[in-house]
């Protein structure tokens, strides 16, 4: 009988070092990194620029651009009462584009709520987006062929449903990856820890992308976790942890890249730290002056990695300022024909709570959703139906 | 007395009970410096410190499972789980402890905690913030299961379960927060828990709800009364287990008539429970078929269609009209 993984250290080391002297520490195979490629002061490091060509490099700085006009859109929208409460990205711009660009379409992301840009890119209509936050279900429904699961309110509980659909890939020898979003505050979740240790375990193709961004609501990173990093987690499951500058859309595209490759080519699962900052509120609900200062959010607002790239474009000679404009004016109009096509569809049915709930509605059911239909007739809120023979389902 | 919203009853019983005992301890998410999202907390860390207003990571197991802990070692832990829809995360403490260590251990070790929780919709609130599940605790045995319907009773009851010895379910109808103010007493007041309140007395037929649900019945109960001069009884349960069914059959054997309101799923429900006891007692007495107006057996929409699902004065009176007419 084998004890120990065949990775690890054969067991009869294992069981000698434990039963011998002298004291010592334990040296452990996996490894802990740091990773900036783009400073904060516009430096680059040369020998690690993975040099995008023009038109990955200006899809993801428009990308990026359109996670934060849709955001400081949602914004407004929510203030003017066409959508409910909302949680900006404000800030993190990099951390969740530059990392979901480097999944193939055969590739699963799995978000939590915090990365519009990642829908966007992978094809879910902007006004879906909308719904989510718009308070219809419908906003929850991948466009067909997107690998995707859609917002994840939860905290942490994805990361399982990410490790499982890793665990399917590879039950199924299919050369795939999977990409899950989560938060700070969702490492200290029992579920996040499950699914370090499984995708560990099982040696899983899945990359955990943890936008860390310094809060949880009002809980402070240095409270959530006595941890120097959170990339230090990984090690306690068996495999490497990479904390990267997440305002740096090339330290995030190179490390992405490289846990993605490793995860599909058999070498199992990465924790990624991607360190950014939620610029904004938490959701519109929030109030951060209760528990953060102003000299701390102009500090990180000097990080912003949508100044930061533009930069860096423009001296390679990739943007320049007519091109920069022309993406804003693109960006802002599909931004204004999305919001339109969201609010020219608010015809929400009542009655559709009962219509996905099962394949096949029971008798019981069926008899519930008239009961319902009746009352909204007789209230006004619905125009008297016909009476339909069976659901129609979709 | 003083005039005020449930939130600022919450928070009185809190610090009352903060400073009665200094075995009380507040723990959960956003709880301290951010007051808690509801603000229910507000200005307890500031004058407690953070040792008894604790601002935990984000881990609801932890916060449930901790509390047993601080309980077991002779704290009374008053935990917040910041909506009820995450309380899962840290169910099986709930269902595998927290309900059970008395019977356990023959009643050597009991757990005098508290576990608040806002509940229910009507808030435009976005998924899993606006379910009503207590029919899980109540089903619970072990657990006593309380939900308030306005400010006095919500101060007085909160303070009755950091007081009481066993582990309570403290579930609070986040739509009433702000929704209306009473005037409360300066002393600390408590109610029993178990005991349900008749606060409308009438004679042709009995309403019954709890929490949230209680505003629409109390306008239906007026709307009966003024446009059809029908003598409601209304019955607010406050506590669902125990369910005190001698208040709730007394008055079905007065009025011979039943309408159950909740916005809990209707399938084994509160009211599915309820009707049980008056079938069981007052059967002879019963004129008519008793009928429910509760959510449906579907998960609660989001909040777009919310107002078309939560059940309205409209259906309670729609509904006590058919009864009445039987
Ligand atoms: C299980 C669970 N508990 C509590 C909440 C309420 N809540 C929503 S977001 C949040 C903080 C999440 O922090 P983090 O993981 O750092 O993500 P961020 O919001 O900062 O992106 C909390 C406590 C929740 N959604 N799910
Ligand atoms: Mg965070």
């Amino acid at each position: 009988m084998s004890v120990g993984l065949p990775w690890q250290a054969k067991p009869l080391d294992r069981i000698g070092r434990a039963f011998a002297v002298p004291r010592k520490a334990i040296k452990i195979k996996p490894k802990v990194e740091w990773l900036s490629i783009l400073a904060g002061d516009g430096k680059v490091d040369e020998s690690l620029d993975p040099k995008l060509d023009a038109d990955r490099s200006i899809y993801l700085y428009r990308l990026m651009l359109m996670a934060r006009r849709l955001d400081e859109r949602c914004i407004i929208l929510q203030r003017q009462g066409r959508i409910g409460t909302y949680g900006p990205c404000r800030g993190q711009e990099a951390a969740h584009c530059a990392s979901t660009i480097v999944m193939d379409r055969e590739d699963w992301v799995v978000p939590t709520y915090r990365e519009p840009g990642s829908f966007y890119h992978r094809g879910w209509p902007l006004e879906t987006v909308l719904q989510f936050w718009g308070g219809f279900e419908e906003g929850c429904r991948p466009p067909e062929g997107v690998h995707d699961t859609p917002i994840a309110v939860p905290i942490a509980t994805q990361a399982l449903h990410a490790m499982g659909l890793a665990w399917a890939m590879k039950l199924r020898g299919d050369r795939h990856a999977v990409l899950c979003y989560c938060g700070d505050g969702s490492t200290s979740e029992g579920d996040f820890h499950e699914a370090l240790n499984f995708a560990g375990v099982y040696r899983l193709p899945v990359v955990f992308f943890v936008q860390n961004n310094q809060w949880a609501i009002s809980l402070p990173r240095a409270k959530q976790t006595a941890s120097e990093t959170i990339a230090q987690k990984a090690l306690a499951y068996g495999f490497d942890g990479l904390q990267l500058d997440g305002n740096d859309p090339l330290a995030v595209y190179v490390g992405t890249t490289e846990a993605v490759e490793r995860a599909k080519s058999g070498g199992g699962p990465t924790l990624i730290e991607a360190v950014t900052y939620r610029m904004s509120v938490h959701t519109t609900a929030d109030d951060p002056t209760k528990y953060r200062s102003k000299e701390e959010v102009e500090t990180w607002e000097k990080l912003d990695p949508i100044p930061r790239y533009q930069k860096y474009l423009l001296g390679r000679g990739i943007l320049d300022p007519k091109r920069i404009e022309e993406i804003e004016a693109d960006v802002l109009a599909e931004l204004a024909a999305a919001v339109v096509r969201y609010e020219e569809n608010q015809n929400a049915d009542p009655l559709d709570c009962f219509k996905y709930l099962y394949a096949e509605p029971s008798a019981e059911l069926e008899q519930q959703r008239k009961e319902f239909q009746t009352a909204l007739e007789r209230e006004g809120m619905i125009e008297k139906q016909e009476p339909r023979m069976a659901q129609q389902r979709s | 007395m003083a005039l005020m919203n449930m939130v600022s009853a919450l928070n009185l019983a809190l610090n009352e009970a903060l400073a009665e005992d200094d075995r009380v301890v507040l723990l959960g998410e956003d709880i301290g410096q951010d007051e808690g999202v509801f603000r229910v907390t507000a200005g307890l860390m500031d004058k407690y410190g953070q040792d008894r207003v604790i601002d935990t990571p984000l881990a609801e197991a932890a916060i449930i499972g901790g509390s047993v802990g601080m309980a077991l070692y002779g704290l009374k832990p008053v935990s917040e789980m910041q909506f009820s829809g995450f309380a899962y995360q840290g169910f099986h403490q709930v269902e595998q402890h927290v309900s059970r260590f008395r019977n356990r251990t023959r009643g050597r070790f009991n757990l005098p905690m508290v576990i608040r929780m806002p509940y229910g919709g009507g808030i435009r609130a976005i998924e899993h913030h606006s379910e009503s599940r207590e029919a899980y605790y109540a089903h619970t045995p072990g657990l006593h299961v309380v939900i308030p319907s306005g400010p006095r009773n919500a101060r007085a009851l909160l303070l009755a379960s950091i007081r009481d010895p066993d582990p309570v379910i403290f579930y609070e109808p986040k739509a009433l927060y702000r929704a209306f103010k009473e005037q409360v007493p300066d002393e600390p007041e408590t109610m029993p828990i178990g005991v349900a309140q008749v606060v409308r007395e009438g004679t042709d037929l009995t309403i019954i709800s709890y929490g949230a649900m209680m505003r629409p019945v109390l306008e239906a109960a007026d709307e009966l009364a003024d446009t059809d001069g029908v003598s409601v009884e209304v019955v607010d349960l406050l506590s669902v287990s125990p369910l005190d069914t001698e208040t709730i059959t007394g008055s079905v054997a007065k009025t011979g008539r039943a309408v159950i309101v909740h916005e809990a799923p209707r399938r084994c429900g509160i009211g599915a429970e309820v009707i049980a006891r008056i079938v069981e007692k007052s059967l002879v007495y019963l004129e008519a078929p008793i009928r429910r107006i509760t959510g449906f057996d579907v998960q609660f929409p989001f909040f777009a269609r919310e107002r078309a699902y939560l059940p309205s004065m409209e259906r309670i009176t729609h509904a006590a009209r058919d009864v009445l007419a039987f």
